[in-house]
């Protein structure tokens, strides 16, 4: 660190407005720029390698599910590309037919497992952000004894696994009538949705000027309307945050509702989980489904990707 | 961290990054323009609001009741649970636990778990680190980093169908095995006539290693015909007829064949009409363990060895006959684990890149130029600045990955085909089976249960901490 401080004197003299532009203080001699030179495209080459490399999986599913069944027999995913042909290679469109996901989606247990994940995902997501804005509110700004002590207990929370309830709470929904239906994977998701939401709202609902809650308090607003017309409008991005990840999190979990699920109706993920067994003989319909999960999760991702981001790094931990 | 500018270290405003490092020599007045920010209002510690207790549980009180129901009582449960038997009427004390640490199956889940817990974390975090620094200078880094940071969205058995695909053994299904043919193929060519050998009895007999040597020893005064059998039909179906070889002077002869005529019509060891010569086969001259000579058939089957052959026996090498290469078994027994965790490095690689991007950006930029200007080099820069820099939010992708690690269920679960499951086993696929699967044994899921939870543990304390210490600051 002292070697690096000792470097002041040189910029400051540049601080001059007059002086010579800053591109032009560093002198390289024509070796090391030309190392420099082949070593930008040498990154750039390895970049867009990586990038091909990590697209390829999901290029192989797609073009996988656009082909007829008897192709996929004969031929592997990569045939679309015409490798005969002069470069660029064009794409044999030929090959593509959308009769897979014809198929697919005209099977009613597809279909109706679509609609299962969307009946459990929309309330969980729902509850997990007024529950969860509820308590945070509490711990940030009401007082009560034992607050730091909660709020330390559902931190503690944050990192149990849910592993830990499979067993017990299957027990418990046993004698409550809840096994098997989607209003128990629903409050089973609330329940381990919640410590990540109270944690994350708690921190957000505490930066709220405390002048805004007191001048709202002179006018004469009880905690209702506080929570409702002050803290959960200004809440918004956390909310935001918090609903995405859990929106995402629960379309996306296959072992809780493997185990709590309505197994007469399951989400698509343990819908397309039962058909994993043949895997081999039924691509045709492993891969489109695969893809009919993965569209809403994406699209949600690509237009809530800033939410999405600073939701994780609130809760990098969870 | 002391700081080498006498200036207040705030940081680029937003978008203006580019901008502010561009005239960074002359940047102090800058820097001492823009305003730190304005401090934020301290942790609400004390409430302004003087609410009664009851509003204040009322608030609560949903969360709490879920929390303690779903997470809180299933833990003691779990504890409890675990000290009785398959059946949960009789208590077996430790009985559980110390099933768990001999049972073989979920010993190999212990091991598993270990090699996951320590190859995920740090393959993800090196490549994370690797990517964040090399995109940072690239105008198109941020769509790289959509299409490495993309996997995260999507479900873990959507990636694990995913991967299935890329894993099939057949190179004409699965990418990565035929990626790996095309590779091996280009430097092992690959064999002519599979299958190929010569009839019992012959004078071309196994010499070992696959290999097949004549017992007479070769010479130039007539032709050498080494006769085949074994190749399918349809194989040979587009060769050419093969010819008897014709004697060079100074050069050995002779033809490797298809010593099979359609109908049964020609004689052994003789090259007949409508019999199809056998191309592309090594040929080799070996005298007292030595090769003196090789050469390949040609179309007709037929080749010619130099001089030196003359009084050699003939071998042809046991390469002629592989059966084709057929790629790795990358969901067999020994490989699924590490194929597995290469899928999930797919899905995770992104999380750390994300976060260690958001880490250099609040590397201060001065200190780097400031590095620069003093000769060091950009490795020196790295390790020396950057890295010290990032270490916080590096000990939070590898925590954040450990603890996600742990809990690997879906991925496995749909990957390892059932053949390799077991070679594949993790802790909380074992606790699924246990619990949930044939023959269940709850007390086992819930030993195994406690164990996961016991080794969260820790992070939990640390969690606690830090938020302790924060607060009372």
């Amino acid at each position: 660190m002292t070697a690096v401080s000792a470097a002041q004197p040189e910029p400051t003299t540049t601080a001059d407005p007059s002086g010579p532009p800053p591109s032009g203080t560093k002198k390289t001699s024509v070796a090391s720029r030309l190392v420099a030179l082949t070593g930008h495209w040498a990154v750039r080459l390895g970049l867009v390698v990586i990038a091909l490399i990590w697209l390829m999986p999901t290029v192989g599913l797609l073009s996988s599910s656009l082909r007829s069944p008897e192709d996929i027999g004969v031929s592997g995913w990569w045939s679309v590309f015409d490798f005969n042909s002069s470069f660029p290679w064009v794409i044999d469109a030929g090959q593509f037919t959308g009769e897979n996901y014809n198929a697919l989606l005209s099977n009613e247990l597809v279909t109706g497992s679509l609609f299962t994940t969307l009946l459990i995902t929309i309330p969980s997501t729902l509850t997990v952000v007024i529950i969860g804005a509820l308590a945070g509110y509490a711990f940030a700004w009401l007082d009560f004894p034992g607050r730091d002590w909660f709020f330390l207990l559902v931190v503690g929370l944050l990192v149990v696994p849910v592993q830990v309830a499979l067993i017990p709470v299957a027990k418990l929904f046993n004698t409550l009538g809840l096994f098997e239906t989607t209003a128990g994977v629903v409050i089973f998701h609330t329940a381990f949705g919640l410590p990540f939401a109270v944690f994350l709202l708690r921190n957000f609902f505490a930066e709220i000027p405390r002048e805004l809650l007191e001048a709202a308090r002179l006018d004469g607003a009880g905690e209702v309307r506080l929570f409702t017309r002050v803290v959960m409008p200004l809440g918004g991005p956390a909310i935001a945050s918090l609903g995405i990840f859990q929106f995402l999190w629960v379309w996306n979990d296959m072992l809780v509702a493997l185990i709590f699920a309505d197994s007469s109706s399951p989400p698509i993920t343990v819908a397309l989980q039962q058909q994993v067994r043949q895997f081999g003989n039924n691509i045709d319909v492993l891969a489109p489904g695969a893809f009919v999960s993965m569209i809403i999760p994406l699209i949600v991702f690509f237009a809530f990707q800033r939410q999405f981001v600073s939701g994780m790094m609130a809760g990098a931990v969870k | 961290m002391p700081t080498p500018t006498p200036t207040p270290p705030t940081e680029d405003p937003p978008g203006a990054g580019t901008a502010a490092t561009k005239d960074s020599p002359g940047g102090t007045a800058s820097v001492a323009a823009s305003a730190p920010s304005a401090p934020r209002a301290t942790k609400a510690s004390v409430s302004v609001m003087r609410s009664r207790p009851w509003i204040a549980f009322s608030f609560l009180l949903p969360a709490m009741l879920l929390l303690s129901a779903l997470v809180v009582y299933p833990i003691l449960y779990s504890v409890f649970r675990s000290t009785f038997d398959a059946s949960g009427s009789s208590f077996i004390g430790l009985g559980n636990y110390v099933e768990v640490f001999t049972d073989d199956e979920i010993l190999t889940a212990f091991k598993n778990n270990l090699i996951w817990v320590i190859v995920v974390p740090s393959v993800c975090t090196a490549l994370g680190l690797i990517f964040a620094v090399l995109t940072e200078r690239v105008r198109w880094g941020t769509a790289f980093k959509l299409i490495i940071f993309m996997p995260m969205a999507i479900s873990m058995l959507a990636a694990g169908i995913i991967f299935r695909l890329v894993y099939e053994q057949d190179p004409q299904q699965g990418v990565a095995n035929a990626v790996w043919v095309g590779v091996h193929d280009t430097f092992a060519e690959s064999s002519a006539w599979p299958g190929a050998r010569p009839r019992p009895n012959a004078d071309l007999a196994k010499s070992g290693g696959g290999d097949f040597t004549t017992k007479s020893t070769a010479s130039a005064s007539g032709p050498a015909n080494l006769a085949l059998v074994g190749v399918p039909p349809k194989d040979a179906a587009g060769a050419a007829p093969a010819k008897t070889a014709q004697p060079k002077p100074g050069q050995v002869t002779g033809t490797v064949w298809l010593d099979f005529a359609p109908g049964g019509a020609g004689k052994p060891d003789v090259v007949d009409k409508k019999e199809k010569a056998l191309a592309g086969i090594k040929v080799e001259a070996v005298k007292d363990g030595k090769v003196v000579g090789t050469a390949e058939t040609g179309k007709d089957g037929t080749f010619s060895l130099p001089s030196k052959a003359d009084g050699a026996k003939l071998r042809l090498p046991a390469s002629n006959f592989a059966e084709p290469y057929n790629g790795i078994d990358w969901l067999g027994s020994t490989l699924v684990t590490p194929s597995i965790i290469g899928s999930y490095i797919w899905m995770w690689a992104g999380f750390a890149m994300v976060l260690i991007a958001a880490g250099l950006a609040g590397v201060p930029r001065e200190l780097l130029e400031a590095a620069r200007v003093d000769g060091a080099n950009e490795w020196q820069v790295f390790r020396k600045i950057t890295v010290p820099v990032l270490a916080p939010v590096l000990g939070v992708v590898v925590v954040t990955l450990m603890i996600n690690v742990l809990k690997i269920f879906d991925l496995v679960y749909i990957i390892a085909p059932s053949a390799s499951q077991s070679e594949a086993n993790v802790l909380a696929l074992q606790l699924y089976l246990s619990s949930f699967g044939a023959g269940s044994n709850q007390g086992i899921g819930s030993a195994i249960a406690v164990i996961l939870l016991l080794l969260v543990l820790p992070v939990m304390v640390v969690n606690i901490r830090r938020l302790r210490r924060e607060t009372r600051r």
